[in-house]
């Protein structure tokens, strides 16, 4: 596979190193409680997502309650608690992008990956996400596939690329 | 502790310069309908039922979050504020699924109490009608989502007066559920000492004490101030 994100290698050797970097951040911030956020971006940043062990021990080491942790980590959309899937595909439901038919294009690729906005597919390919505002207006619709933006997004066109992730091999 | 002087709905009226305008209200005995709001616990602003208008403000303004100000014109019962009033209260009952006829709380509940007080005869909104679990895995008390308000009090209550936070709030909208720990079973959650602050704050049916069948529920909730009152004596 020619795309392995970082988190498609969990050696023991990779854990211990990301382990190491989030001990690194949380020292950083002193472990304030108020740096939660940040905490918890890297820690989706190196893991790819939360689970209920990262986010019990990152609870412990900030000194806050699991609950409030658990509040925060579900609050945001960014933060996930499940796998998410080997390819991304975000689609900018913003005003600028609404207006110029996100929705349809957003319907179009749920019709084309059998996926509900917010999901992975069972086989881990793709994640069908949503967004409000990338800060990219002015080429409205946008959809990042993969960390890369597309502007003026058409709708088979991007059903097309859809298509082609889910049917990699 | 300098004196303001305001009117409320044309009432000339002195306060204590940082009393709210519910706490002055209520000292001159005005009413004003609350929900999230529980003496003894901190101000979340979060249910809109105590918004006032304020001359010279274009915004409403929650009652239990704004302080007296010298010269304030305060109206609390507008026909504007009815109608907000009663909307807000026909969405608390259309998010959840409320039925009064086998709640424990059946009443001795504020929800049901507010309804009354506001005039609602019917819902003008479709009801969302989630999906939502009931938790009796505690051994003593036991929590029924279909009934919760998201007020926070058990939350703030858990927190500032018995200083654990078992809970909190997950996720967002209409997909917001309350959470012990971890989002694990309260019965389940560590941080639980089983003290039955939360149900004694919580102004519905949703926590409820195990045993207790519909319409025996009946809790004092006025008993939170009485705690913190007698614990800053102390101090
Ligand atoms: S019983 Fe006491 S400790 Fe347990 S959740 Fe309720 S308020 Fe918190
Ligand atoms: S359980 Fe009761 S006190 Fe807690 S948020 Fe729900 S309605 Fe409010
Ligand atoms: S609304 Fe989509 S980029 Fe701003
Ligand atoms: S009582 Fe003031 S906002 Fe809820």
């Amino acid at each position: 596979m020619a795309t392995a994100s970082p988190r498609e290698v969990p050696t023991d050797q990779a854990n211990d190193k990301r382990l190491k970097i989030l001990e690194a951040t949380m020292k950083r911030h002193q472990y304030r409680a108020d740096a939660l956020i940040e905490v918890l971006h890297k820690a989706q940043e190196l893991y790819g997502h939360l689970t209920e062990d990262r986010l019990l021990a990152i609870a412990h080491s900030l000194h806050l309650p699991p609950s409030r942790v658990y509040g925060v980590a579900t609050f945001y959309h960014f933060f996930s608690l499940t796998p998410q899937g080997e390819h991304s595909c975000t689609v900018c439901l913003g005003t600028a992008c609404y207006v110029k038919g996100a929705m349809e294009l957003l319907a179009a690729l749920e019709a084309e990956s059998g996926l509900r906005a917010g999901s992975t597919s069972a086989d881990r390919k793709l994640s069908l996400l949503t967004a409000r505002c990338l800060g990219a207006c002015g080429i409205a619709p946008a959809v990042i596939v993969d960390g890369n933006v597309t502007g003026h997004a058409d709708p088979e066109v991007m059903r097309a690329r859809v298509r082609a992730l889910l049917d990699e091999e | 502790m300098a004196a303001r002087t305001l009117t409320i709905n044309g009432t000339l009226i002195s306060a204590r310069s940082n009393e709210t305008v519910l706490e002055a209200a209520r000292e001159a005995g005005i009413s004003i309908p609350t929900l999230c709001h529980l003496d003894g616990l901190s101000e979340v602003g979060a249910c809109r039922l105590c918004l006032v208008e304020i001359a010279g403000s274009p915004k409403l303004q929650p009652a239990c979050h704004t302080t007296v100000t010298e010269g304030m014109e305060v109206q609390t019962d507008t026909p504007r504020l009815k109608a907000h009033r009663r909307a807000i209260v026909e969405l608390l009952f259309a998010e959840r699924n409320h039925i009064c006829a086998v709640c424990v709380a059946s009443g001795h509940c504020e929800l049901q109490q507010l309804a009354v007080e506001v005039g609602m005869s019917h819902v003008r909104y479709e009801y969302l009608s989630p999906d939502c679990s009931v938790d009796i895995s505690h051994a003593r008390f036991g929590i029924d989502h279909n009934r919760c308000v998201l007020c926070t009090r058990c939350v703030r209550a858990c927190d500032e007066v018995e200083g654990v936070h078992t809970w909190d709030i997950a996720g967002r909208g209409t997909n917001a559920r309350l959470i012990t720990d971890l989002n694990v079973p309260w019965g389940e959650a560590t941080s639980c000492t089983s003290c039955g602050k939360c149900l004694l704050a919580c102004p519905t049916g949703a926590i409820f004490s195990r045993g207790s069948t519909v319409a025996e529920l009946e809790r004092d909730a006025s008993r939170i101030a009485t705690i913190v009152a007698a614990r800053n004596e102390r101090w």
